[in-house]
């Protein structure tokens, strides 16, 4: 395959998760590539949080270790990973509720610019950050609930604000954990529609239940089953996959 | 002063020497507090603290690892015991009848408290807490003030208790403190039944590592709580009752100890009776330890009675420094329950 | 708010009336002296003072959420900083005599940093091991760190123990000995205005919204990459070091510093204060310390059990009005 032979953008090496006597994630290793799609598929309880949570910082693996764009990761903070270009939506919406929907952006834009210690002039003046605030709201269709407070929007309006809120950071990666969670059918085309544009121009590791918006999405897929990595390849080599079926499906096979 | 100071230094080095090399038989040495009969004699007095400690720590670490609730009236409670203990045991003559009554109005009062007031609390922020459980130890220790004045009150130990044992040869020590030590005992193998071999104590680890889970399987949490509640209480009433005989009964004096048991709460890790367990002795030990040497080590530098006042301030410095020590090593205690 | 970019009136009723509160505290000093009151000029320092201290814990608990249960720590090290250094300045000793020497002073433009420093050393230490922890914990630790700075107070014998220990004379601002009431709650008015005005402004601006977003959200600006940890310590640090100033304040309106000022029970006074005039308001704590310091003034006068009117008091705050005196008043200013 041809993307292959590219350096990867995120290189999971050999993720190793134990919880007790559970191997929660077992030696996982997954590249991702500059602007692709990468699906993480497999049944409750495959470890697919678990991994996620390793990649972002939050979990600290067993053994393995995580590289972005060639640099080693794996010992970094959750933030100092973020502050490389780690982006992340979580499974359960994680917002500043109190704050306003623009307040919540203004969060994400000033990251890019300076450093937080800055104390005398007030945030929400600075027409510099206003700017990338407004265009990030607009991409959203947030624009309309800007004062608001995030704690009052519906669930997908939250969803969206989430998303839009890890993209006023820039991230080099977005790792979208379960994003159509709870949302309606009209709400999950619309997301997928919004990640579909994204393709090309952030790489993005997708962990997700609904299929549709899975093979839509995915460049690729890789299938994890009881922690550990039974297949991994395009859409057509996974609806093919033997073991995958079987792991979904429960089809035992004859020895 | 040159001269002084240097025939001090001198003086130090040799006691240390002496602190290291122990003499089992040295006449000239018994002041040392490492000598082994008074080793003995401090250890027993860290237990008899650590097993009060510990009476106190395990309701309140209960309290934390199933509510998740903070409660800084938890002293008033070992206040109301010791206060009701030596009430009675003035009135009647009798020691049990005393110390029965100590555990009951801990009991007693812990539940009350749980139906008035901590049941609205559950929900509620931990400032709230701490605010309202504040608020309820100026209302205590008002109401003590007025029921019995500010004045300290003097309980006598039972006279079966009274007098003392001999541990080793010419080493005596207080019969009633050994009892508290055998009572502290009893009361943590209790509670180590309790929570390991019934029904109750599953609902309480249950609650303590999977609190969405308990309530999921229809437990009628309430109760649940007002028990646990109703336990730390009877327990810390306990503590109060015993302690009535070996210290002044007054005003405030749950906090002091209230403030020594969050240190180790905090260091055993919370949620964890075990961990309370064994931090309140590290912490008695520490404590009465740290009292022992340091007069003793001052004196070289300072004038006794200068020394043993500034020693007796330093010595209580040590279980906040071990409490520190404990923490930036692990942050979560010894032996944290959660996860 | 329908046309969400409506914007905001520039002035609000609440800010009008915070701005006649500081106006009227301007004045005070000759309006009491008109009315022959100035003997309770003392009084307003010292609330002053507390107000203070309480807003810099405002900084932690309301805008950081940290309920930090050792602010007495940091007061009562304010307070005996400026205690020793004008304490050795009248003998003529050094505070410190070795590694380096440190003389004493009665310049209060030297005791206030002082304060400030020794306060905020100290609170970066507490800080850096408490705020490793969250909730329960952290009230727990920073309680037991504060008891431990008592007892270490109280084991230098110089400054007097549990009797506390006199202030030799009262301090020199620029040189100029501070000798009556009114230029001693000048001094103090002026500081606490400066520090409403830049905590005012320091709250909106970056690192205030990162603060707060913190306190709503630890994951999610984790997430974004704020080190947040350093975002809460700074916090820490500064509240300690403000408290410290409080607490020199203190010392010097009362003459006298005693133990006291180090215990739990004062922690908790501040966080009624902060609670009580309205937490994450700046403002709310400056009244809730007026409100609870006066109730205690005016309560103590009628009863010796005055905890027992204080207490139920307390209660209701928490059970029923959450929000504080401050809180309310801008609500209703902000729906009205």
């Amino acid at each position: 395959m041809l993307h292959t032979l590219a350096e990867p953008l995120l290189a999971v090496r050999g993720l190793t998760r134990r919880f007790g006597s559970l191997v929660a994630v077992s030696e996982v290793s997954l590249d991702l590539l500059a602007g692709e799609c990468h699906a993480v598929i497999g049944p409750n309880g495959a470890g697919k949080s678990t991994l996620m949570g390793m990649i972002a910082g939050e979990i600290v693996p067993d053994a393995g270790t995580v590289l972005l764009g060639g640099e080693d990761i794996g010992r970094l903070s959750v933030a100092a990973r973020a502050r490389r270009g780690v982006g992340r939506t979580f499974q359960i919406t994680e917002l500043c509720s109190e704050f306003s929907v623009r307040q919540n952006v203004l969060l994400a834009v000033q990251t890019r610019f300076a450093s937080p210690f800055h104390f005398l002039r007030r945030a929400d003046r600075l027409s510099r950050l206003a700017a990338h605030v407004d265009a990030a709201l607009v991409a959203a269709g947030l624009i309309d609930r800007a004062e608001h407070p995030a704690a009052i929007l519906s669930h997908g309006e939250q969803r969206q604000l989430e998303l839009a809120v890890v993209l006023a950071c820039r991230p080099r990666v977005l790792l979208l954990d379960e994003p159509a969670a709870g949302l309606g059918l009209s709400e999950t085309e619309e997301l997928a529609n919004r990640l579909a544009a994204l393709k090309g121009r952030i790489a993005m590791l997708l962990v997700e239940h609904d299929m549709d918006t899975v093979f839509r999405l995915a460049d690729r897929i890789t299938v994890l089953a009881e922690g550990r990595v039974i297949a991994s390849g395009s859409a057509e080599d996974i609806r093919a996959d033997r073991a995958v079926r079987e792991a979904y499906l429960g089809e035992m096979v004859d020895a | 002063m040159p001269t002084g100071l240097r025939r001090n230094r001198q003086h130090t080095l040799h006691r240390f020497r002496i602190w290291l090399f122990l003499s089992p038989n040295g006449a000239p040495f018994r002041s040392c507090p490492m000598y082994p009969t008074l080793l003995l004699e401090q250890t027993l007095n860290g237990f008899t603290l650590g097993v009060m400690l510990f009476l106190l720590a395990a309701g309140l670490t209960l309290i934390f690892g199933v509510m998740d609730v903070i409660n800084l009236a938890h002293g008033s409670l070992y206040m109301a015991g010791a206060f009701a203990s030596a009430a009675i045991t003035a009135r009647t003559g009798s020691f049990a009848a005393g110390l029965l009554a100590g555990v009951v109005v801990g009991a007693a009062f812990a539940l009350l408290l749980e139906l008035a007031l901590i049941r609205r609390l559950y929900t509620r922020a931990h400032l709230d807490q701490v605010l309202a459980t504040f608020a309820v130890i100026l209302i205590a220790n008002e109401t003590v003030k007025i029921l019995f004045g500010p004045q300290p009150i003097f309980a006598a130990p039972p006279r079966s208790l009274s007098g003392s044992v001999e541990l080793l040869p010419g080493v005596l020590y207080p019969a009633y403190r050994l009892a508290i030590i055998a009572a502290g005992l009893l009361a943590a193998l209790f509670l180590w039944w309790l929570i390991g071999r019934t029904r109750l104590g599953m609902l309480i680890r249950a609650g303590t590592t999977h609190r969405q889970m308990v309530q999921a399987l229809g437990v009628n949490i309430k109760a649940l709580f007002a028990i646990v509640f109703a336990i730390g209480g009877a327990l810390a009433g306990l503590a109060g009752a015993m302690a009535a005989p070996i210290l002044a009964v007054q005003v405030g004096m749950g906090e002091q100890i209230l403030i020594l048991a969050f240190v180790v709460v905090v260091i055993g890790g919370l949620g964890s009776v075990r961990g309370a367990f064994l931090a309140a002795l590290l912490v008695g030990l520490t404590d009465t330890m740290s009292r022992a040497l340091l007069p003793w080590l001052m004196r070289d530098l300072l004038p006794p009675a200068a020394a043993d006042q500034v020693a007796a301030n330093l010595s209580s410095v040590a279980v906040y420094l071990l409490m520190a020590v404990v923490l930036a090593l692990r942050p979560r205690g010894l032996f944290p329950a959660h996860g | 708010m329908a046309e969400a970019a409506a914007p905001a009136p520039r002035v609000r009723p609440d800010g009008i009336l915070a701005l006649g509160g500081v106006c009227l505290l301007a004045v005070a000093p000759p309006v009491l002296e008109a009315l022959q009151a100035d003997y309770l000029l003392p009084t307003l320092t010292r609330m002053l003072a507390y107000g203070l201290a309480a807003a810099a814990l405002d900084l932690v608990l309301g805008y950081g959420g940290l309920v930090s249960f050792g602010h007495s720590a940091f007061l009562g090290t304010g307070a005996y900083v400026a205690a020793a250094l004008l304490h050795h300045a009248n003998r003529g000793t050094p505070v410190v005599a070795w590694p380096f020497v440190v003389s004493g002073t009665s310049e209060a433009l030297i005791i206030l940093p002082a304060a400030a420093a020794v306060a905020g050393i100290l609170a970066i230490l507490i800080g850096a091991i408490s705020l490793r922890t969250r909730g329960v914990h952290f009230i727990m630790i920073t309680l037991a760190f504060a008891q431990m700075v008592y007892f270490l107070v109280l084991a230098v014998p110089e400054y007097g123990g549990t009797d506390g220990l006199m202030l030799p004379g009262p301090w020199r601002v620029g040189g100029f000995p501070v000798q009556s009431d009114a230029p001693r709650y000048w001094f103090a008015f002026v500081l606490v205005l400066l520090f409403m005005l830049v905590a005012q402004r320091a709250i909106q601006a970056r690192y205030g919204l990162a603060l707060r977003g913190a306190r709503q959200n630890e994951r999610r600006l984790l997430a974004l990459g704020y080190p947040v940890f350093a975002i809460r310590l700074l916090a820490f640090t500064l509240s300690g070091a403000c408290t410290g100033v409080a607490g020199a304040l203190l010392a010097d309106v009362a003459m006298f510093v005693s133990p006291d000022l180090l215990s739990w029970q004062r922690s908790g006074e501040l966080i009624i204060m902060v609670v009580l005039g309205g937490q994450g308001t700046l403002i709310g704590p400056l009244i809730g310390a007026f409100v609870l310091l006066a109730l205690e003034e005016e309560l103590s006068a009628v009863t010796e059990h005055w905890m027992l009117v204080l207490g139920p008091i307390l209660l209701l705050c928490v059970l029923l009005f959450r929000r504080g005196i401050w809180g309310m008043v801008s609500r209703a200013a902000y729906s009205g």
